[in-house]
């Protein structure tokens, strides 16, 4: 994760920029908007060369005591969270949906997790079919973590496979063997998880066959999810020092383009639709509902160092008083897993700054998370200047030109390659 | 007494002279009554500018005389005091000339000297010029480290041409390299008599200054006019203020001026009332007239500068002269450029910016345009680039104008098959047909640099299709090279290659010389097969295809990637003579955009779209304006031109 966001200071105790008017009961009588949480787990056996996400080896960290009492601190911050939402009158909602990222969740036992999860259960209740994620490194799972985890609740595992072809794998300095790869998927199925792998593409040295190969081996383990990203040389990262010094080549974006059309292809005709940029299920009830919620700006809670949250505005209805309220605030944690804890010991909430949106901003969040996924976003929540771009992205062949005529802002495969470009296009 | 509050120097301790302020021949009360400017006896005043090569030291010089005749109080004082524009004070160089009064006493007789520090970049050697007209005599610094350079000639060369008293002057002896002893005999060689009589003084630290304004008492001539004749007073400057409306600078050859009579402009008869009249010492003093030899300002009220045209002859309405003063003649602008607003909507803005700067700049010309590519905007003529430069550069300033401006050329003279002429100063416009002849300016160049670089010099000045009129060496390791250079060749990155290949030692003076016929093509720049006109050269046949491929080459570095695939051609006529091309994006996405992603990915949006507006849209094709305005502009040198010479 790069560096935190510039935004403004959060309150010692959290509490939610919104005025509270109505009475609670009234909020809490209108439909309730879903509500995730996410858990970062800011902890990895080794760092690869290209990740710059929060977190930190246990060397890093001066000893393993961070991971061993992590679940403890994390929890407390479950605690902050459900009072500082319930004084917001928004306290009632059971989870939809709970994600734990990292770093690397399964480098804490699979007790810890279920530990957490628990008490993101006692705080707020798991919604009935909720789903619980988590992301895993091939080499940190066994059958029996595996079990342990589905046992506690847990529904979904998404493990980082990255590629399946070894001299990829160690310019990426990953760790694992990808025979692993196939082995850890079974586990994860046979304890009755829905399975989940990731893909990175473009990375230097890799052919257009290497990528092939990869995309083969992941439909070969039959999973019902994946996600395929373009490598990002990040600054900070050890990869971008390689590639300043010349030792490695800068991605290729046109050979991005061309591996991101093979895959969607490959993935496509293997049942994998896509429902997100990046992402590909097979069929809607295999897509990450979690993600989902972020893309569709629903509300979430981001507990561990450095990790995000959301939460938009309580009232859609332009009650009086509450005209002045942002759109929503998005806050975010301290990165430090050391300064987290500290704070959270002393009764303090470990938010690092925080931004609160103005109408205009969350419209064009809206446009902007919403043009990613496969539903699409409605013409009619488009600004009205720009609602007349959508027949020159037709044209171009950007935009899906029957979904466009229902009334919708769909990216055909080239807009979904462009859709940054798109976006501009469709804001004003 | 310890240090000047306020005086600009980096010693600690000063001279003698400038802290025994109570020793100073400044005059008192009572000798100061006997040079009132409109009492003064012609005998009592000295006019003289200061000349040099540029950076020698001439507005430093002239702060040390402000605080030697107390015209500036100490705590007032701020280094090149007279350098008040602000894009005179950022660039450390002097662009108009400036007038004071200032009292010194010799012997037990009070004196007024009227001193005008010039520029010394060779573009606003028309200032000087003007300046000359209203002196009688002339101080030539030279810098102690540096020596004779290619303005001192030039600059010399026009004093001598005005009959002026020659002081010379070594500048900045105070420098651990300064050289006095070779440079007062090389100048003593030039102007003529002893190297003792070459003054050494430092404008730093104030040294030699008393000793050389008292020369100037000595040496200078005093003014001779007639004081009963009708009023004839030269217009040496026009300056338009805000407040005040037209600011008229004039030196008073015969008669006198008084406050509240009627005045005449004698070539457009046109008559005002003179509302107010002074002298700038430094600040404007408002007095009861000027007499014969006196150099002041006039106010008339009138908002319209050209009313007051430099070089006119003021006289008075109800006893006017017969015979006006010889004028100057009116610069001629030697280089062009489009300039054009980057915000299509503020053209009205930049036509009324113009206008205005015009009033306090006689030598600025223009006239209206079109550009395919730019849009409205206006054709204007320079004296060169670093007028070019310092005119955009006000423009943008003092009007908040955003701009772009083409890259500079002169102006061709091209005979048609059938007789006609055209005359053209704008690259696009060179006509297509049947060419019978095409002639281009050329100047007369001065260079002077060590004689290790002559090879240099003279390989350099071939490429640019120079021809070589004489050589002389000023001193055994000093030689003047003359050439005759097209001016074309010049505007482009000339004077920066001198200077880059014989490593800063070389100094250019340049002026126009007439014309010559000669094989010029026009280069077409296409993109996506439409010509972008802004971007169309004249250039020799020879050079048309570097031309081309420099230039496609630097624009497939400016532009994008597009949506599309976009060719850049270059073209003489029909015939494409290099190309290259932009292809099409392919990937502009994210590929992650998860939840701490989204308020970077928002910024990230946010900050695209603010680019966006920084974008230029030629055709379909979008260019970043900056990189756009870099390409058109960047070849000109202009800007380096001025900032090397200051080193
Ligand atoms: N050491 C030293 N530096 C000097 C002296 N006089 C001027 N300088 C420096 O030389 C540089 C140029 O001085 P200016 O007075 O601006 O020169 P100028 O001749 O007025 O320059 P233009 O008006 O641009 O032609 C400045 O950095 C001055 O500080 C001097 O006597 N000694
Ligand atoms: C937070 S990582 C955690 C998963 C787990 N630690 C692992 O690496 O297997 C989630 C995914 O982000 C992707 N990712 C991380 N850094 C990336 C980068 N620089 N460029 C593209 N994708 C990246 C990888 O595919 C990775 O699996
Ligand atoms: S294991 Fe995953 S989170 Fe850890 S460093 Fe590697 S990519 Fe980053
Ligand atoms: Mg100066």
């Amino acid at each position: 994760m790069p560096a935190l966001p510039e935004g403004t200071a959060v309150p010692d105790d959290g509490t939610l920029p919104f005025a509270r008017v109505g009475s609670v009961a009234l909020r809490q009588a209108q439909e309730p908007r879903p509500f995730g949480v996410y858990v970062h787990v800011p902890f990895c056996s080794v760092r690869c060369g290209y990740c710059d996400f929060n977190t930190y080896t246990a060397s890093e960290l001066g000893g393993g005591a961070n991971q061993a009492a992590y679940a403890t601190t994390a929890l407390r911050e479950v605690d902050l969270a459900a009072r500082v939402l319930d004084d917001a009158g928004l306290g009632s909602r059971p989870v939809s949906t709970v994600f734990f990222g990292g770093g690397t969740p399964t480098m804490l036992p699979a007790a810890d997790l279920a530990r957490i999860l628990r008490g993101v259960d006692d705080a707020w209740g798991l919604a009935p079919g909720g789903e619980v994620t988590t992301e895993a490194n091939p080499d940190s799972v066994t059958p029996e973590s595996l079990r342990v985890l589905a046992d506690a609740g847990f529904t979904r595992v998404s493990f980082g496979m990255q590629s399946a072809v070894p001299h990829v794998l160690a310019t990426l300095e990953r760790t694992h063997d990808p025979r692993r790869v196939p082995d850890a998927v079974a586990w994860a199925r046979d304890a009755g998880l829905d399975v989940s792998l990731d893909l990175i593409y473009g990375t230097p040295g890799e052919s257009l066959d290497d990528w092939r190969a990869s995309l083969e081996a992941v439909l070969a383990t039959g999973v019902d999810h994946v996600s395929a990203y373009a490598l990002v040389v990040e600054p900070g990262t050890k990869m971008h020092a390689q590639v300043r010094r010349g030792e490695l080549a800068l991605p290729d974006e046109d050979d991005q383009a061309a591996k991101y059309e093979l895959a969607d292809e490959l993935l496509t005709e293997a049942g994998l639709g896509w429902y997100e940029v990046s992402n590909w299920a097979r069929g809607p009830e295999h897509a990450c509902r979690h993600n989902l919620a972020y893309w569709r700006g629903d509300d979430w809670w981001g507990i561990g160092p450095g990790a995000h949250s959301y939460v938009a505005a309580p009232s859609a209805e332009p009650v009086e008083a509450a005209h002045a309220d942002p759109a929503g605030v998005r806050w975010w944690n301290v990165k430090h897993p050391r300064r987290y804890a500290t704070l959270l010991e002393s009764g303090s909430s470990p938010g690092a700054g925080r931004e609160l949106l103005t109408p205009a901003e969350a419209q064009l969040e809206r446009v902007l998370l919403g043009v990613r996924v496969r539903e699409g976003l409605e013409v009619d929540a488009l600004d009205r200047s720009r609602r007349a771009a959508v027949a020159g992205l037709v044209a171009r062949g950007l935009l899906d030109g029957v979904a466009a005529v229902r009334g919708r802002v769909v990216l055909t495969r080239q807009g979904r390659l462009l859709a940054d470009a798109v976006v501009r296009e469709l804001t004003p | 007494m310890g240090q000047w509050p306020g005086l600009v120097t980096t010693d600690d301790t000063l001279p003698a002279t400038l802290t025994e302020r109570i020793a100073l021949p400044i005059p008192g009360p009572a000798l100061s009554a006997r040079i009132e400017p409109n009492v003064t006896a012609p005998e009592l005043i000295r006019n003289f500018c200061i000349i040099a090569h540029i950076d020698h030291g001439k507005s430093t010089l002239a702060d040390r005389m402000l605080q030697l005749t107390g015209v500036v109080e100490p705590r007032a004082m701020r280094a090149q005091y007279l350098d008040r524009m602000d894009i005179e004070r950022e660039r450390g160089i002097t662009i108009k000339s400036q007038a004071v009064r200032m009292p010194w006493q010799l012997g037990d007789q009070a004196h007024a000297l009227n001193m005008i520090d010039t520029p010394g970049h060779v573009d606003f050697t028309y200032e000087v010029s003007r300046s000359l007209a209203a002196c009688e005599g002339a101080v030539l610094l030279v810098d102690a480290a540096q020596g004779i350079e290619a303005q001192t000639l030039a600059n010399l060369y026009l004093a001598m041409e005005n009959d002026l008293e020659i002081i010379p002057v070594l500048n900045k002896i105070d420098l651990p390299a300064a050289q006095p002893e070779k440079y007062a005999e090389e100048l003593a060689n030039l102007v003529g008599g002893d190297p003792d009589d070459v003054l050494k003084v430092s404008g730093k630290t104030g040294a030699g200054v008393e000793a050389l304004l008292d020369r100037i008492v000595e040496r200078i001539p005093a003014p001779v006019g007639d004081a009963d004749a009708p009023a004839r007073a030269m217009i040496f400057d026009s300056v338009y203020d805000t407040y005040r409306g037209v600011v008229t600078y004039v030196r008073v050859i015969d008669g006198s001026l008084s406050p509240r009579e009627r005045i005449v402009m004698m070539s457009t008869r046109a008559t005002h009332e003179l509302l107010e009249i002074g002298v700038i010492s430094p600040d404007p003093i408002v007095t009861k007239g000027l007499g014969v030899g006196e150099v002041g300002y006039l106010i008339t009220g009138v908002k319209d500068v050209r009313q007051s045209k430099v070089g006119d002859t003021v006289t008075n309405a109800g006893k006017p002269a017969t015979e006006s003063l010889g004028g100057y003649s009116e610069p001629k602008p030697m280089v062009f450029s489009g300039l054009y607003p980057v915000d299509g909507s503020d053209y009205p803005a930049l036509r009324d910016a113009l206008d205005k700067l015009k009033l306090n700049d006689a030598a600025l010309n223009y006239e209206p345009e079109t550009s395919v590519a730019l849009g409205f905007g206006f054709r204007v003529g320079f004296l060169g680039l670093l007028h070019l430069e310092i005119v955009r550069e006000r423009l943008e300033r003092e009007f908040d104008l955003d701009l772009i401006s083409t890259a500079p050329n002169v102006v061709y003279d091209v005979t048609l098959d059938d007789g006609t002429e055209v005359k053209v100063t704008n690259p696009s416009e060179f006509p297509g047909g049947k060419i019978k002849e095409v002639r281009e300016p050329v100047v007369r160049a001065t260079i002077l640099a060590p004689s290790e670089f002559v090879g240099t010099v003279m390989g350099l000045c071939n490429d640019r299709r120079g021809q070589m009129d004489g050589m002389d060496y000023l001193s055994e390791d000093r030689v003047e090279l003359r050439f005759t250079l097209p001016l074309a060749e010049i505007v482009f990155d000339f004077f920066d290659q001198l200077k880059s290949r014989t490593r800063g030692y070389a100094s250019l003076d340049y002026e126009p010389q007439g014309d010559q016929a000669a094989d010029l093509v026009k280069v077409d720049i296409l993109l996506q097969g439409d010509q972008v006109d802004a971007f169309s050269a004249i250039v020799h046949r020879e050079k048309a295809y570097d031309y081309g491929v420099m230039m496609t080459a630097k624009l497939k570095e400016i532009i994008p990637r597009q949506q599309f695939e976009v060719p850049i051609q270059a073209a003489v006529g029909a015939r494409v003579i290099a190309r290259e091309t932009v292809r099409a994006m392919r990937k502009d996405v994210l590929a992650k955009c998860y939840g701490g992603d989204i308020s970077r990915k928002r910024k990230l949006l946010e900050k695209q779209k603010e680019g966006k507006k920084r974008m230029k849209n030629i055709g379909s094709v979008e260019v970043p304006k900056d990189a756009f305005i870099a390409a058109l502009s960047s070849d000109s040198g202009g800007g380096k031109d001025a900032k090397d010479k200051k080193k």
